[in-house]
């Protein structure tokens, strides 16, 4: 499968059985090599300059001509070359200083090296790129601040936590992470279902999914009062529809859980489906008599796998409602794109006592409402509101 | 109780919270027959704390009262007893997750120090992880081990009583991940890579000089170390506050018209300040900032061994 990346494009055919953390050239033909060690050639002392005053930017200084260059890739020849013979080519080069010579073959480098290193994913990982290219995804939440809610909520193995979030599954699989697939996650979800592209990114085990449970938003007053039933189920999009994330290099598979934004559920309408086919097929002419049976055959089994899939929710849901209504879990976290105070005073009543919680939100004035309405509620305390600033350093 | 898995009620030998109110806190061994003196009065543990429910309020002896909390290690960071410098949760935070850490980990660190970092590593790698502590300073290295005990975590750490620079950590090719918080962390890089797992372990060294930062990423290039960074990050904690401003006085215009600006006529739109022009003031919600200035603990630089 073609993967294209920041302009590069390749196929990971030939990185399977290498270890992680194997670096590869992209060679022509979009392959991939694994990279020698190459010994650093520039380790004699290098002419450079020691400041820049007299250099003057008048776009004349590289000799290579756009068709030069073009030449050269076409050739076949190695990035490394490329950069060198750019290098040679510059007469305003050796007359910069040691770091821009660097910042200069770096970004160079960039443009015509194409070399890439896989490594496995981790929060660590998942969060920064989910940070840096679709922060809107995940409602602007840094990944200091994941690492801030991860150790504030106390999140580790054998927890009970439960976690709502609409930041497509990231914080859901940092939760994941950490506790190891010991314990339970009940995972609280608006609308339809819950979206996790960015867990399956994490390549958990599947066990670790034997104790994720999901619980609709929608029905949470209900179980609060006392009136939860499961006759009217939340609107849920057909099970096996595809949905592919934008091509940005991200997400390698293809989604089985539906985006949030999808709306109409297509159970209903499915099986209207069904029934309109057998009608279609007994009116039919009886050419093929073994080919009409099959096929009425084919649309009892696809009502009867609704039907199951069906009892099989209402199973899981009674079973979670049962264990939400137990009032006793580990910990909470919030991280939403929905105004949290409603949905902390509701859940909060899940949470056992002297177990912490942990909200984010994009915004502050509504964690300020937030604050004051808890302190009205009562029964919490240590309440603080805070945020974290990161600072990379260039040493 | 466990510092790595909750338990509902107070038992005898547990370490608990005690809290009393706003910021005030002190931990508590629950013994029977001890006595524990609050402001608000005694605390009896046989019958006051063994026996209740994390989280419930108790009575002491004047009348006051207190809620019993079970440990977390962010608790325990803010109430532990200090031999040394500590790390706090925010640190704490980024160095987990920067290092890849999960239930299962293998971790190195030295110094030791007063335990804080170390009693947060031991949960995140709980149960099948183990955390490897170096500790130079023979008192403390004692000390250490003796509050693990207490603690129930003595199976998921190992303290090492030696000069991490010299001997390293005492294990070689398995670890995940490697902390360093000691005076002159360069001189242990090389014991830090050979304690690290053949490939993609990871390190991180707290420095709070840039001096000795610089020295640290020298040495671990020269190591073969890769994507090394260094960061800081500070912590802000804002004051819910209600705020009452002043509407200044601008006088009135000639004509005898409503001046500019807040016109008492408009009704308010849901959320915009409560406008009170009797005693011309504007009330709101804010998040003042609680200290002049964010204090600097330290750079944390980050690597990883390929």
């Amino acid at each position: 499968r073609k993967i294209i990346f920041e302009k590069q494009w390749f196929y990971l055919d030939n990185a399977i059985g290498h270890i992680y953390g194997t670096t590869f050239e992209v060679t022509s033909g979009g392959n991939l090599q694994p990279k020698q060690e190459v010994e650093d050639t520039t380790t004699e002392t290098k002419e450079a300059g020691t400041d820049n005053r007299n250099i003057v930017d008048d776009g004349k200084s590289q000799k290579l001509t756009h068709d030069d260059i073009k030449a050269l890739k076409d050739k076949g020849i190695k990035g490394q070359e490329i950069v060198q013979q750019l290098i040679e080519n510059s007469t305003t080069f050796r007359d910069k200083t040691e770091f821009a010579q660097d910042k200069y073959i770096k970004k160079k480098k960039k443009k015509y090296e194409a070399v890439i290193t896989i490594v496995r994913p981790s929060t660590r990982i998942l969060s920064t790129m989910y940070y840096a290219r679709e922060p809107g995804k995940i409602n602007h939440l840094r990944y200091d601040t994941l690492a801030q809610m991860l150790t504030l909520g106390n999140v580790r193995a054998g927890n009970k936590m439960m976690v709502m979030e609409t930041c497509s599954g990231l914080v859901l699989g940092a939760v994941m992470e950490r506790m190891g697939g010991y314990g339970s996650i009940i995972q609280m979800y608006p609308g339809g279902g819950p979206v996790r592209a960015a867990t399956s990114c994490f390549g958990f085990p599947k066990h670790f999914f034997d104790n994720l449970h999901e619980f609709p938003l929608s029905k949470v007053d209900s179980l609060l009062s006392g009136t939860f039933s499961t006759e009217t189920l939340p609107s849920e999009p057909e099970d096996n529809t595809l949905v592919e994330e934008e091509s940005n290099g991200l997400l390698d598979e293809k989604q089985t859980c539906p985006q949030e934004t999808e709306e109409e559920s297509t159970t209903e309408a499915a099986m209207e489906l069904n029934q309109t086919e057998e009608q279609e097929t007994m009116d039919m002419n009886a050419e093929d008599v073994e080919f009409k049976e099959n096929k009425e055959k084919e649309n009892k089994e696809n009502v009867r796998e609704k039907q199951r899939k069906q009892w099989e929710r209402r199973k899981k849901l009674i079973e979670t409602a049962a264990l939400l209504q137990e009032k006793n879990a580990d910990g909470l976290i919030v991280a939403s794109k929905f105004h949290p105070t409603p949905l902390l005073l509701s859940l909060l009543e899940f949470v056992a006592p002297s177990r912490p919680f942990v909200v984010y939100c994009q915004y502050k004035e509504p964690l300020l409402e937030c604050y004051t309405k808890l302190r009205e509620r009562g029964g919490v305390i240590n309440l603080k509101l805070s945020e974290t600033w990161l600072r990379n350093y260039q040493v | 109780m466990s510092f790595v898995q909750y338990g509902d009620t107070v038992k005898d030998g547990d370490t608990a919270i005690v809290f009393l109110g706003h910021e005030s806190m002190f931990p508590v061994k629950v013994q029977h027959g001890t006595v524990t003196q609050t402001k608000y009065g005694v605390i009896r543990h046989s019958t006051d704390l063994i026996g209740k429910r994390y989280g419930s309020k108790v009575t002491c002896s004047k009348g006051g009262w207190v809620f019993i909390l079970h440990p977390t290690p962010e608790l325990w960071t803010m109430n532990l007893p200090h031999r040394t410098q500590i790390l706090y949760s925010t640190d704490i935070s980024i160095i987990t997750m920067m290092l890849e850490l999960k239930p299962g980990s293998i971790v190195c660190e030295s110094g030791t120090g007063s335990g804080s970092l170390s009693h947060a590593l031991i949960r995140t790698v709980a149960p099948t992880g183990h955390l490897y502590t170096v500790e130079f300073h023979q008192q403390r290295a004692e000390k250490a081990r003796e509050e693990f005990q207490e603690h129930g975590v003595e199976h998921l750490v190992t303290v090492t009583n030696q000069d991490v620079c010299k001997n390293g950590f005492g294990v070689s090719n398995i670890a995940d991940a490697v902390f360093l918080d000691i005076p002159s962390p360069w001189e242990a890089i090389g014991h830090a890579k050979s304690a690290l797992k053949a490939e993609g372990g990871r390190i991180c060294s707290f420095s709070p000089c840039i001096e000795q930062v610089q020295r640290t990423c020298l040495a671990m290039e020269e190591c073969g170390f890769t994507e090394i960074n260094t960061l800081e990050i500070l912590l802000r904690v804002y004051n819910v506050r209600t705020i009452s401003l002043q509407i200044p006085d601008l006088g009135r215009a000639a004509e005898g018209n409503s001046s500019t600006g807040f016109d008492s006529s408009n009704p308010s739109s849901q959320g915009s300040p409560c406008s009170d022009l009797q005693q011309g003031t504007v009330q709101f919600k804010s998040g003042v900032p609680l200290r002049e200035m964010v204090g600097h603990t330290g750079y944390l630089t980050f690597a990883t061994k390929s």
